[in-house]
């Protein structure tokens, strides 16, 4: 990985991150999208390489759901260009898309099918010991937590192997503990390998598991490099905790 | 779509209420509808009291008397007659709804009914208990009792009527006749007679009073004339109107057919318009609309695969209603290839139908909601005859019916249930069409779920 440091002008992102070309694995390229007259994507570019843990944060409206819908291949975009990797890109949605009446494991069976995956049994008991669940593959995914509906979530968009999955608030609406096991599951995936891309309200968690972050703020990217970088882009940031900085960071830039 | 049909009915097995109603609806329609055909039209329950003396005869003079059992018989023709023994009893009976009304018959109605033939006749009068707890049930009371005070004058009227003839008979022909009420026999002339008595005389009278005399002969044959033309003329004054029925228009099934069809089409309606609603609308609810259309299946198949969902279901629902109803009516068997093709195009229609409903709601329970709101009149107005309302009303409800499958499916099993009935291939074409039409509106409306 080769981090650049960009001296930055006034109203351009600060980036430390991955250069384009370099290893990356997935690319946008001034992506634009309208909404209407809403500007929700303003000239977005950066790129992430394999095994990278890339955290879209940014406030309310930002366009942190909406640039992942466009690097998943679910939106459109309305300018720019994105490069993904060949085969599929993993999308797991905000909300479990899941079918509470059917079991882990019917759930498994019924998206590998419709994925058409050469081996659907294999490829289910690959997502069962993934994800943990196997003594729980006869449950109905109704009766299970919040936590482990993620996992199962999750796998859904792993069941394709794919080299890049896309996290859309994957810990929303998650007790702590429940939280702390979805993080221990997505680090393990881009421990093996898989660039994961999240987007996340929660700074904290951001800066956790984040390696390299992505500040989105009015369409635009305002910030791109590790949760350190971006402590030490806040202005008094030695008097600050990460969520506070953060905020101090945004209000500099206007937001 | 194989696997998007076996996952959603895994779903509906392990739906177990949803699936208690698509097994048991169906069960209860043709439960229903069975004791409905089986049964019959019942007629209505009126308490009768007869307070006029066991022995007391009605006669209007002549030699016939008033057949009163069959006169009371003729009267309970239309009703079930409960005889009661007192008017507490009958009050009662009226007051507890255990009959529609009573009927009393006074003592005094004989001989008010006798008084008709004489110089100074009374109007009998009959006495009705009603119970008009609900306006519904107050016309249909009015209606009976009209009917049966109607089906009693007339039977007076004939009574009268024959009496009026015989006096008109003894007046043309002569004789010996009883005066009504008084008993005494008089012996009456005649015109024929007298006509032939002056006749006799006429030889024997000057030329002078014989000009008169055959004025007065002349008289008596054209009232003799005249008389014999009233005779059948006050027979059909007491005749009631009589019908006769051609029909001009709508070869109409039988009842039992249109019954059946009506059974089925409700079934149908509800069972497949709420099953393929709810089946797409939890797509959305499930949050798994935008995984399955991100690029594992497109709109179109889905939208497919809910309507073929929606056809299997249909066709077994409403078989078992069908067998359900052999137990009570004769169904013609022998008709059966038609069931299929009027089944599955009848859940087609209404499945096209769910799938606009279901894809326009983004919940389960809100496409139920509208499944029913717009459901219901439908059916309702495709029920109403023609003749009941303005012309210009009846046209915009066949226009209004004409845009949903409610119409068009029950047309489809009258033609397939009975061959009198509707062209079974009219109606599929026209379900054809709303499918098409209402496929195009369920792809519009699920374009909502990718903004």
């Amino acid at each position: 990985m080769r981090a650049s440091v960009l001296r930055p002008r006034r109203g351009a992102p600060l980036a430390f991150g991955i250069v384009a070309g370099d290893e990356s694995v997935i690319e946008a390229r001034a992506v634009a999208k309208r909404f209407g007259d809403f500007e929700a994507l303003r000239g977005v570019s950066f790129a992430a390489r394999g095994g990278e843990l890339l955290a879209v944060i940014g406030p309310n409206g930002a366009g942190k759901t909406t640039l992942l819908s466009i690097l998943a291949g679910n939106l459109r975009a309305d300018g720019g260009e994105v490069s993904r990797p060949p085969g599929e890109i993993g999308w797991v949605p905000q909300q479990a898309g899941l079918y509470r009446r059917l079991t882990v494991e019917e759930n498994l069976r019924l998206f590998a099918h419709l994925e058409h995956v050469e081996d659907p049994d294999a490829t289910v008991g690959r997502m069962l010991e993934l994800t943990g669940l196997r003594e729980r593959r006869d449950d109905q995914v109704g009766v299970l937590s919040g936590g482990n509906q993620q996992r199962v979530n999750i796998a859904i968009g792993l069941i394709t192997q794919p080299a890049v999955l896309l996290l859309d608030e994957p810990s929303a609406g998650l007790d702590p503990r429940q939280r702390e096991r979805v993080w221990e599951f997505v680090n393990a995936l881009a421990g093996a390998g898989t660039t994961v891309i999240f987007s996340t309200h929660n700074i904290q968690e951001a800066e956790r598991y984040g390696r390299r972050m992505l500040v989105l703020a009015d369409g635009e990217v305002l910030f791109d490099g590790s949760p350190a970088q971006l402590h030490g882009a806040a202005p008094e940031s030695g008097h600050r905790d990460f969520e506070e900085a953060f905020v101090a960071f945004l209000r500099e830039r206007g937001h | 779509m194989r696997w998007l049909l076996l996952k959603d009915l895994q779903i509906l097995r392990r739906s177990p209420l949803v699936t208690a109603l698509l097994v048991l609806y169906p069960i209860v329609i043709a439960v229903l509808i069975g004791f409905a055909l089986s049964r019959g039209p019942s007629d209505p329950r009126v308490a009768f009291l007869n307070e006029i003396p066991a022995g007391e005869q009605f006669s209007l003079g002549g030699e016939g008397e008033f057949d009163k059992d069959a006169a009371r018989a003729r009267l309970c023709k239309r009703v079930d007659c409960v005889d009661v023994s007192s008017r507490e009893e009958a009050a009662r009976m009226v007051a507890d709804g255990e009959v529609l009304a009573a009927l009393i018959v006074p003592a005094d109605l004989i001989d008010k009914l006798q008084s008709l033939t004489s110089l100074d006749p009374e109007q009998p009068t009959v006495e009705v208990l009603v119970n008009e707890d609900d306006p519904l049930k107050a016309q249909l009371v009015d209606d009976r009792v009209q009917a049966l005070i109607t089906e009693a004058n007339l039977i007076v009227a004939q009574q009268i009527s024959d009496q009026a003839a015989v006096y008109l008979d003894a007046l043309i022909q002569g004789g010996t006749f009883e005066i009504p009420l008084i008993g005494d026999t008089i012996e009456i002339l005649g015109l024929e007679r007298s006509a032939d008595l002056l006749e006799a005389l006429r030889p024997a009278v000057s030329a002078q009073l014989r000009a008169q005399l055959d004025e007065v002969i002349r008289f008596a044959g054209l009232a003799q004339e005249n008389l014999d033309v009233a005779l059948p003329l006050l027979g059909a004054v007491a005749q009631p109107i009589e019908v006769d029925k051609q029909v001009v228009g709508g070869d109409a099934p039988s009842l039992d057919s249109f019954a059946i069809a009506v059974a089925a089409t409700v079934t149908l309606m509800f069972v497949t318009v709420l099953l393929v609603a709810g089946a797409l609308a939890l797509e959305r609810e499930e949050h798994a609309f935008a995984r399955l259309t991100r690029n594992l299946i497109s709109s179109t198949a889905l939208l497919a695969e809910k309507i073929v969902l929606g056809i299997t279901v249909s066709l077994v629902v409403t078989l078992v209603m069908l067998g359900g109803l052999e137990l009570f009516v004769s169904l013609d068997w022998g008709r059966f290839p038609l069931f299929i093709p009027a089944i599955v195009a009848g859940g087609a229609g209404f499945a096209a139908f769910g799938a606009a409903i279901g894809g326009a709601a983004r919940e389960v329970r809100a496409s139920s909601l509208l499944a029913f709101m717009v459901s219901l009149p439908v059916a309702f107005l495709s029920l109403v005859p023609s003749g009941t309302v303005g012309g210009t009303v009846y046209d915009l409800i066949r226009i209004v019916t004409a845009l949903f499958p409610f119409d068009a499916a029950l047309r489809a099993f009258e033609g397939a249930l009975e061959e009198g009935g509707p062209s079974l291939w009219a109606a599929i074409g026209h379900l054809a069409i709303l499918v098409v039409a209402y496929f195009a509106l369920a792809r519009l409306a699920l374009r909502r779920f990718a903004a």
